[in-house]
């Protein structure tokens, strides 16, 4: 999927049992999960983007790896690690077929996808320039949503996608 | 230049930690005054590479044929190892101090 590209619609079952798709408002999907140092490293610098654009931006994360080989990635450890953290601000996805992470040519945890209110990619690629550093603090979501907000392009649009490789089943 | 211990750094192309791994532990031999050539690099590319090396993930580095992090707990498989480094927080790769030790650990 290319920036300007329409994005894929979808549904997905969260840890609590409700579902999630796109709806026509600005969303940041990333695709993550639970067994990656750099999904971990960047996890909170998500979860704080999400607080902060809370009613302007809504954020999705969708576990996509084949939990049979990797079953620290299952829906039952998803949702552990969810409750164990007593919540999470976001819904955590799992997509269980993989078809969503394919349809958006998902590389990586972490892998973002800014998905304007017109259903069209705007931004593809790391939180930031740096999963050590804290303080770049999401600054390429972070930057994305605010342009969109704004009705500007982000810049940079597309950024390389830094992380475990996705694992695909088979 | 004293001679290195077995030094191997064990890696699998999911991770893209290989590179920064390898280059703190050359920076760890040579701080110690060692070869930073003596590193042998084992690429697993196999669920039966990761079995018969047990290979809990990558990257996972061994001097004297032990482990800088122990890791008896995890699964063995293919997959990016999870490191905690000294300040708490994680990490794809060791804490340069832990290398550090294990160097210093099996040349003493």
């Amino acid at each position: 999927m290319n920036i300007g590209d329409p994005a894929p619609p979808f549904e997905l079952p969260a840890t609590d049992g409700t579902s999630h798709g796109l709806d026509g408002s600005l969303t940041a999907v990333v695709f993550t999960c639970n067994h990656c140092p750099y999904a971990l490293a960047w996890h909170d610098r998500l979860l704080a983007v999400a607080r902060d654009y809370d009613g302007r931006a809504r954020m999705l994360l969708i576990n996509p790896n084949d939990a049979e080989r990797y079953p620290r990635d299952s829906a039952e450890a998803m949702r552990e690690r969810v409750e164990g953290d007593g919540g999470w601000p976001v819904p955590y996805l799992r997509d269980e077929s993989q078809a969503v992470a394919r349809d958006f040519g998902a590389k990586t945890t972490p892998d973002v996808f800014v998905v304007d209110a017109d259903g069209r990619l705007a931004y593809r690629g790391a939180p930031d320039s740096d999963y050590e550093d804290p303080s770049q603090d999401a600054a390429w979501l972070r930057g994305a949503l605010d342009a969109v907000l704004a009705g500007e392009t982000p810049d940079p649009m597309e950024t390389d996608p830094v992380g475990c490789s996705v694992k695909w089943a088979g | 230049m004293p001679t290195a211990p077995e030094t191997q750094l064990l890696w699998w192309e999911g991770c893209p930690s290989t590179a920064k791994a390898h280059e703190l532990l050359r920076e760890a031999l040579a701080g110690e005054g060692l070869d930073p050539e003596a590193v042998e690099l084992v690429e697993i590319e196999t669920e039966g590479d990761a079995q018969r090396e047990r290979f809990v993930g990558s990257p996972t580095i061994r001097v004297g044929g032990v482990e800088v992090a122990p890791a008896d707990r995890e699964p063995i498989g293919l997959s990016c190892r999870i490191y905690r480094l000294r300040d708490g927080s994680v990490s794809p790769t060791p804490d340069p101090e832990d290398i550090r030790e294990a160097i210093r650990e099996a040349i003493s």
